[in-house]
C-alpha cells in the first residue's frame, strides 16, 4: 500500500513540475497569448494568411518550381544514397570487425557526424563549396552518413555470424562471406532505414535552401522575402505534395522488400 | 535426364530494377549538381580549415557564456511552451479524428456509418497538413507574420507537432479495448465522460511516453529552427557562422550535444517512471 | 592419409576438457561414422577437422596439410578442399537456395565471379544437379526461409556436394529427417561419395542409421574413442556401455529462422 501512495505522490509531483516548467517557460519567453489571440494582431495574422490561400498556378512559375521539386528529390535521393553508401563502409569498423583502434575512431566520426544538425552541415558546406544543390546534397550525406552508420552497425552486431563463418570454413574470402553470409541477414534492415532516412532526408532537403543549399527552399525563400505570398503558396504545396509523395513511396517499397 | 534449359525467374525483375535505378540516377546526380571534389579543392579546403581551426578553443569569456545561458534556456522553454501549445490542439483534433468514441459505431460492431467516417476525414486532412509541411517552413512563416524571436518557434512547434501528436493519440485511442468506452456509451453517458472513465486509463501511460519522447525531439527542431529567425540557440550559431566566429560556434555545438544529451536522459528516465 | 589426428587434445575456454588424447587415422575413400551420447565430443572432433577450432594438445594433419602450421590464405585453400555439413545449415533465412548451394564453391571462385554470381547465379544447371541428388531440385528458386528443418538440412548437403571437396564432415546430417527420409538421404550421400573416391565422416545420432550405412563405426564418450570396428564386429553390450547413462534427451529442433524484425527510430 504505502510504495503505491508514494508513487501516486510522486506522481503528482512530477505533474505540478511540468505545469510549472510549463508556466515558467511562457513567462520567460514573454509570450503573452491573451496579445497574440486579441486586439488586431489577430486579425492582421488572417489577412496575412489570406494571401496564401490564392496560390500562384502560372505556368512560369510552375516551370520553376517543377524544377525546384526534382532538384529537392534528387539533393534527398543522392543524399541518402551517398550516406547508406558511407554508412555502410563506416559501420563494419564501427561494429568492432577490424579491432577496437578502428572501432573506437570510427565510432568517434559517426557520432561526430551525427551530432551536428543537417542545416549546420549546409551553412558549413555552404561555406566551403558554394551556393547550390551540391551543397545540400553533401550536407544531407554528411549528417545521414552518421544516422545511418550507427544503425548499420547496430544491425551488423545482432547478426548472427554463423553464415559468414561457414562460408570461411568452406574456403571463402572475408569479402564473399560478407556478401553471402551476412548482407542476406541484414539488407531488409537496411533498405528499411535508408528508406526512414530519406522520408526525413525529403523534408530537409526542402529547407536547406534557406541558407543558400538549392532546391525548393531557396524559391520559398526568396519569395517570402520579397512578400510575394501567392507564389510562396505555391511551393508549399509543392512541397506538401514532395514529402506525402514520398512517404507514399517509402511506404509502398517497405511493404514490399522489406516486410514480406 | 531431361534438362530444359533453366531461367531464373528473379533475373528480369532484376534487371529491370537496376535499368530504372540507372535511369533514375542519371538526371539525379545532374540535378543535384553532385561534386564531391570541392571539398577536397586547394581554396576550399584551406578555407575550411582556417575556419575550423578557429574551433579550439571554444569561446568561453563571462560575457559570451551568459549569452550561451539564455539562448539555451530559450530553446528549452521554445520546446516546452510549444508543445503545450501543441497539446492543446492535439487532444481536441485526436478526440475529432478518432473513430474511438464514435457513438454510431456502438451498434454497428465498432464500424462507423459511413456519414461519421466522412466527418472525420477533414481532421485527420488538417493534421496530415499541419505534420507534413517541415517545423521549420512554418518558423519561417511565423517569423513573417509576428517578428523575429522566439514566438515564431513556438508558434511553428505547437502547428507541427499538434498534427504529430494528434495523429499518434488518435492511433492510440482506437489501440485500446474498446469495450468500457462502448458500454458507457451504451449506458447513455456523455462521449467526453466514455473518453475520461473507458479509453483515458488505458491509453494514458502510451500518451505520456509519446509526448516526452516528442519533447526531445522538439528540442532539437527549436535548435533548427533558430535558422531562419525563430530564436534560441540556432539563432546565434547562425549568427556566429555569418560572423565567422570560430570558437563561438564550436561552444554553441558542444552546447547543443549537451542539450540533446540530457533531453535524451531525462527524456528515457520520465518514460521509465510513467510506464 | 586423408585425416590423421595424434594424441589430440581440446580444452575449452572454460577449462572443460572437450577431448583428450585422440588418436585416428583415415585412409583416402574412407567412409566412417562417428556415435556416442549427446555431450560426448562428436561435434567438438569434427569441428577440429574442419580447422574451425584449433587443438589444445597433439598433432592434426588434413589431406597431407598441417592446417594450423599453414599462413592464413593458405589455410583457406585447404578448407576449400574439406567441406563441413552442418546439423542446422546456417544460411541467411532470406537468400535463395541457388545462391546457398553456390555458394559452396567461394572458396574455389575468384572474387570478382562470387560478386558476379550474386546477382545473377551462373551456375543455375550445377546447382540443380545437386539438388536433383536430394530430390529438392523444384526449390531452387526458393528462399531458405520457406523450407523445412529436413529440407534445409538436405540444402546444405547439397552445397557440400556442389563444393565437391575431397573430405566431407557431416554434423548430423539427417537429424531433422523422418526416419525414412533419413535413411534415403544418408544412402544418396555414401552413394556420391564412393562415387567420387571423396572421404566422408559422420556423426550420427541413430545408431541404426550408422550401422546400415558405414563400414567404419567410432564410437566417442567423454572426449575419447572407446571402439573403432566395422559394424559386424559391434556387440550389443558395447552399444549398451557406450550409451550407459545417457539422459533421455529430445530430437534437436529443426532450423526455424528467426523473423526480420525491423524496428525504425521516429526522430
Amino acid at each position: 500500500m504505502k510504495p503505491a501512495a508514494d508513487k501516486r505522490l510522486g506522481n503528482y509531483a512530477l505533474l505540478l513540475a511540468l505545469l510549472v516548467t510549463v508556466v515558467a517557460s511562457f513567462r520567460f519567453l514573454g509570450i503573452d497569448l491573451g496579445a497574440l489571440i486579441g486586439g488586431d494582431s489577430l486579425s492582421q495574422m488572417g489577412r496575412y494568411a489570406g494571401n496564401f490561400f490564392s496560390p500562384d498556378f502560372s505556368v512560369p512559375h510552375l516551370r520553376a518550381i517543377g524544377h525546384g521539386a526534382l532538384e529537392t528529390l534528387a539533393m534527398s535521393a543522392i543524399g541518402t544514397l551517398l550516406a547508406a553508401l558511407f554508412g555502410l563502409l563506416l559501420a563494419l569498423p564501427a561494429a568492432g570487425r577490424f579491432g577496437w583502434l578502428a572501432l573506437s575512431g570510427s565510432r568517434f566520426l559517426l557520432n561526430a557526424l551525427r551530432a551536428i544538425p543537417e542545416l549546420v552541415w549546409a551553412a558549413l558546406v555552404v561555406l566551403a563549396a558554394g551556393l547550390g544543390p551540391n551543397a545540400g546534397t553533401l550536407a544531407l550525406a554528411l549528417h545521414t552518413t552518421g544516422v545511418l552508420g550507427r544503425l548499420f552497425a547496430e544491425a551488423l552486431e545482432n547478426t548472427p555470424d554463423e553464415p559468414a563463418e561457414a562460408i570461411r570454413l568452406s574456403g571463402g574470402g572475408h569479402v564473399a562471406a560478407f556478401c553471402y553470409g551476412t548482407l542476406p541477414a541484414i539488407w531488409p534492415q537496411l533498405i528499411a532505414y535508408s528508406l526512414y532516412r530519406w522520408e526525413n532526408n525529403i523534408r530537409m532537403a526542402s529547407v536547406l535552401g534557406f541558407v543558400g543549399a538549392g532546391g525548393l527552399g531557396q524559391m520559398l525563400y526568396v519569395s517570402l522575402s520579397l512578400f510575394q505570398q501567392a507564389q510562396a503558396a505555391t511551393v508549399i504545396l509543392a512541397m506538401l505534395i514532395l514529402v506525402l509523395g514520398v512517404d507514399a513511396f517509402s511506404g509502398w517499397a517497405r511493404q514490399r522488400w522489406v516486410s514480406a | 535426364m531431361l534438362n530444359p534449359p533453366l531461367r531464373d525467374p528473379a533475373a528480369l525483375p532484376r534487371l529491370a530494377l537496376t535499368l530504372l535505378a540507372v535511369l533514375l540516377l542519371w538526371p539525379g546526380l545532374t540535378l543535384s549538381e553532385l561534386n564531391l571534389a570541392v571539398l577536397f579543392e586547394q581554396q576550399n579546403a584551406a578555407n575550411m580549415g582556417g575556419f575550423l581551426a578557429e574551433f579550439w578553443p571554444p569561446a568561453h569569456d563571462r560575457e559570451f557564456l551568459r549569452l550561451l545561458a539564455r539562448a539555451t534556456l530559450e530553446t528549452l522553454a521554445i520546446a516546452t511552451a510549444g508543445m503545450a501549445l501543441a497539446l492543446l490542439i492535439a487532444i481536441p483534433g485526436a478526440l475529432l479524428a478518432s473513430r474511438a468514441l464514435s457513438l454510431s459505431a456502438v451498434h454497428r460492431g465498432g464500424r462507423p456509418a459511413w456519414w461519421a467516417q466522412a466527418l472525420r476525414w477533414p481532421v485527420r486532412g488538417l493534421l496530415i497538413v499541419l505534420r507534413s509541411v517541415p517545423e521549420i517552413v512554418w518558423a519561417l512563416l511565423f517569423v513573417r507574420a509576428v517578428g523575429l524571436g522566439p514566438t515564431a518557434g513556438v508558434l511553428a512547434i505547437a502547428i507541427t507537432y499538434s498534427g504529430m501528436l494528434g495523429k499518434v493519440y488518435a492511433e492510440i485511442f482506437e489501440s485500446v479495448d474498446p469495450r468500457p468506452s462502448r458500454a458507457l456509451l451504451i449506458a447513455g453517458s456523455p462521449r467526453l465522460a466514455a473518453f475520461a472513465y473507458g479509453v483515458l486509463p488505458n491509453a494514458a501511460a502510451e500518451m505520456l511516453s509519446y509526448t516526452v519522447y516528442r519533447w526531445e525531439c522538439a528540442i532539437r527542431a527549436s535548435v533548427v529552427m533558430g535558422f531562419v529567425g525563430a530564436g534560441g540557440l540556432g539563432q546565434q550559431i547562425d549568427l556566429s557562422l555569418r560572423m565567422f566566429a570560430g570558437g563561438e560556434v564550436a561552444s554553441m555545438l558542444l552546447t547543443f550535444l549537451l542539450l540533446v544529451l540530457l533531453a535524451d536522459q531525462l527524456s528515457r528516465l520520465l518514460r521509465a517512471r510513467l510506464l | 592419409m586423408s585425416v590423421s589426428l595424434s594424441g589430440v587434445g581440446l580444452t575449452h575456454a572454460n577449462g572443460k576438457v572437450a577431448l583428450n588424447e585422440i588418436d585416428l587415422r583415415v585412409k583416402l575413400g574412407e567412409r566412417v561414422a562417428i556415435i556416442g551420447p549427446s555431450g560426448a565430443g562428436k561435434t567438438s572432433l569434427l569441428r577440429l577437422l574442419a580447422s574451425n577450432l584449433q587443438p589444445s594438445s597433439g598433432q592434426i594433419q588434413l589431406l597431407g596439410q598441417q592446417p594450423w602450421q599453414l599462413s592464413a590464405g593458405k589455410r583457406q585453400q585447404l578448407r576449400a578442399r574439406i567441406g563441413l555439413i552442418h546439423q542446422t545449415p546456417p544460411l541467411p533465412p532470406r537468400q535463395r537456395v541457388v545462391t546457398a548451394v553456390l555458394a559452396g564453391k567461394l572458396g574455389q571462385w575468384s572474387l570478382g565471379k562470387s560478386l558476379l554470381n550474386l546477382l545473377h547465379p551462373l551456375d543455375m544447371p550445377g546447382a540443380q544437379a545437386a539438388l536433383a541428388r536430394l530430390d529438392l531440385a523444384d526449390k531452387l528458386f526458393e528462399r531458405c526461409d520457406q523450407l523445412s528443418g529436413g529440407q534445409l538440412q538436405r540444402v546444405g548437403i547439397a552445397r557440400v556436394l556442389y563444393q565437391a571437396p575431397e573430405l566431407i564432415l557431416a554434423d548430423e546430417p539427417v537429424s531433422a529427417m523422418d526416419p525414412v527420409l533419413a535413411g534415403h538421404t544418408l544412402s544418396v550421400l555414401n552413394e556420391e561419395v564412393s562415387r567420387r573416391g571423396m572421404t566422408l565422416l559422420a556423426s550420427l545420432h541413430a545408431v541404426e542409421l550408422a550401422l546400415a550405412h558405414f563400414p567404419r563405426i567410432i564410437g566417442v564418450r567423454e572426449g575419447r574413442i572407446v571402439f573403432d570396428l566395422p559394424p559386424a564386429a559391434i556387440s550389443v553390450n558395447a552399444l549398451d556401455a557406450l550409451y550407459a547413462n545417457e539422459q533421455l534427451q529430445a530430437v534437436p529442433a529443426s532450423a526455424v529462422p528467426a523473423p526480420v524484425s525491423v524496428q525504425i527510430p521516429r526522430c
